[in-house]
């Protein structure tokens, strides 16, 4: 396949020493196995994610996603705008659908753009890097670039919510989504159907409203455990500092004994296609990814 | 006499509230109450906040923590057969009693959300580091002591993973063009604010 090429917008988890730092570490390993190139939005800034409304507003919150488009089209240009955190991704499509069926809401936005020198087009696709691996790719094509399959290792594909809803992956369904499942199977694992793949982690509430969150996360451990699984995989960096870096607090909350490791998607797909612990961010995880590791090329 | 008729805190929340011209558009199903993760924890769920907005119960509803709830987990919105945007209303709702200022007293979901716009609307882009910190002390600053010791397993963990940076509070990441990046955020609040003036 020839060389792809994306404007790329990694968020603020995904920055140098950040609480998804091993998402961006795997996510530039497995773009090179898969022969992709990723053009940085240059400056890009917070996409003001879901909890930015109380202080943020509507408009204000907008007007950050329009910045970054509008950097993306003027940098990148003629090429789809793809996210890796599921905020990142929410955040920047809902307001480019708000402003392009809106004329009143992307004029406002682009009367305060010119204040940074800058205008929203709407000329670029906003997309999650999942739909790249699942529409430019397809499984088949994934497939076939797998050196060092994952065999043995069964896995909960945690989809949860902002990947999945409101837009989630064409063709997918809401309360069922299969495309996760589709990516393990792809590499070689074993995705294991269990009843809790779209609850909610408690997202940004897990700070503000720590028990209410841990009670949904024990729900979804609890059930991975439950239908077997000896890791869960997510595409979304909030759920995966949620259900990993709380474990110990639902042990001592519940007396479990949780103790689950909880990888990316492109951890996964870095492993799978030949590169080493180290290239997939496996060094950077809270709970080490054992089993993963041992199939990781030494 | 008309005034009687008219219920004022629907059109209030139609012009005022993010997404707001939609409450009218609920049939009361109940759909939005049974997928909410959260659904225990509401005084109201969705619907019943739709309901006492078009029974004109201004003060009950904006000062009801039930909306402060929200997740944003969108379960609500793709399962609602009349396909509101419920979980925008309730940001926007939120949102409106904020800038009212009148969201229960310390409703720390509240809390955190400003933090973290504030925190963002600095630099330009989320200070991780900055913003643990902030929730710790929120209560003074030797609870904030317990806190952070309640947590230092947590953190100490992110800091040997490489997830955590301690020199963010020096150094902090952020975008060049601070200053167009100020202006254009103090541009869009004056619109925002012009469009949807506060009483």
């Amino acid at each position: 396949m020839a060389k792809k090429t994306y404007s790329f917008y990694p968020g603020c988890s995904s920055q140098t020493k950040a609480s998804s730092f091993n998402y961006l570490t795997s996510t530039k390993s497995m773009c090179n196995l898969l022969d992709i190139e990723l053009k940085e939005v240059p400056d890009w800034n917070c996409c003001g994610a879901s909890i930015g409304y109380a202080e943020g507003g509507e408009l204000p919150r907008i007007t950050l996603s329009a910045r970054n488009i509008a950097l993306s089209e003027q940098a990148n240009p003629g090429m789809d705008m793809v996210a890796t955190c599921a905020a990142c991704w929410l955040s920047t499509r809902e307001s480019k659908e708000r402003m392009d069926h809106n004329t009143q809401m992307r004029n406002d936005a682009n009367e305060a753009l010119k204040e940074a020198g800058l205008v929203y087009q709407g000329t670029q696709n906003v997309r999650h890097m999942a739909e790249v691996l699942v529409e430019d790719f397809g499984f088949d094509e994934l497939k076939k670039g797998v050196k060092n399959p994952l065999r043995d290792l069964k896995i909960a594909g945690y989809v949860g919510c902002q990947t999945n809803r409101p837009f989630g992956l064409a063709g997918e369904s809401f309360e069922n989504p299969v495309y996760l499942d589709n990516i393990i199977e792809a590499m070689g694992g074993e995705a294991v159907p269990y009843d809790q793949k779209v609850t909610c982690c408690g997202g940004a509430l897990a700070f503000s409203e720590p028990e209410k969150s841990q009670e949904q996360i024990k729900n979804i451990i609890e059930s991975a455990y439950d239908h077997g699984a000896e890791m869960i995989v997510t595409p979304c960096p909030l759920c995966q500092a949620n259900v990993e870096i709380y474990q110990g607090e639902i042990n001592k909350r519940y007396g479990t004994k949780f103790n689950i490791p909880v990888t990316y998607y492109s951890q996964l797909i870095t492993v799978a296609y030949g590169g080493s612990a180290q290239d997939a961010g496996l060094d950077s995880q809270l709970i080490r990814a054992s089993k993963l590791e041992e199939i990781a090329k030494k | 006499m008309s005034e009687n008729y008219t219920n004022n805190f629907l059109k209030e929340v139609e012009e005022k509230v993010e997404e707001g011209h939609w409450v009218k558009m609920c049939m009361q199903c109940g759909v939005c109450a049974g997928s909410c993760p959260f659904g225990p924890h509401w005084a109201h769920p969705p619907q019943e906040i739709f309901m006492m907005i078009r029974a004109g119960k201004r003060e009950e509803v904006l000062t009801s923590d039930s909306m402060w709830m929200c997740t944003s987990c969108y379960n609500c919105v793709v399962r609602c057969p009349r396909k509101l945007p419920i979980t925008h209303i309730m940001h926007g709702l939120a949102n409106y009693a904020h800038r009212l200022g009148i969201a229960p007293k310390g409703q720390p979901t509240e809390h955190f959300a400003t933090l973290f716009w504030n925190n963002l609307a600095e630099t330009g882009r989320v200070n991780e580091l900055k913003l643990s910190l902030g929730i710790y002390f929120r209560d003074g600053f030797s609870q904030g002591i317990k806190n952070a010791m309640a947590m230092q397993s947590v953190g100490l963990g992110m800091l040997k993973a490489k997830r955590l940076n301690p020199f963010e509070l020096f150094a902090p990441h952020g975008v060049k063009d601070k200053s167009g990046f100020h202006a254009m955020l103090k541009k869009a609040r004056e619109i925002e604010d012009r469009r949807k003036p506060i009483a």
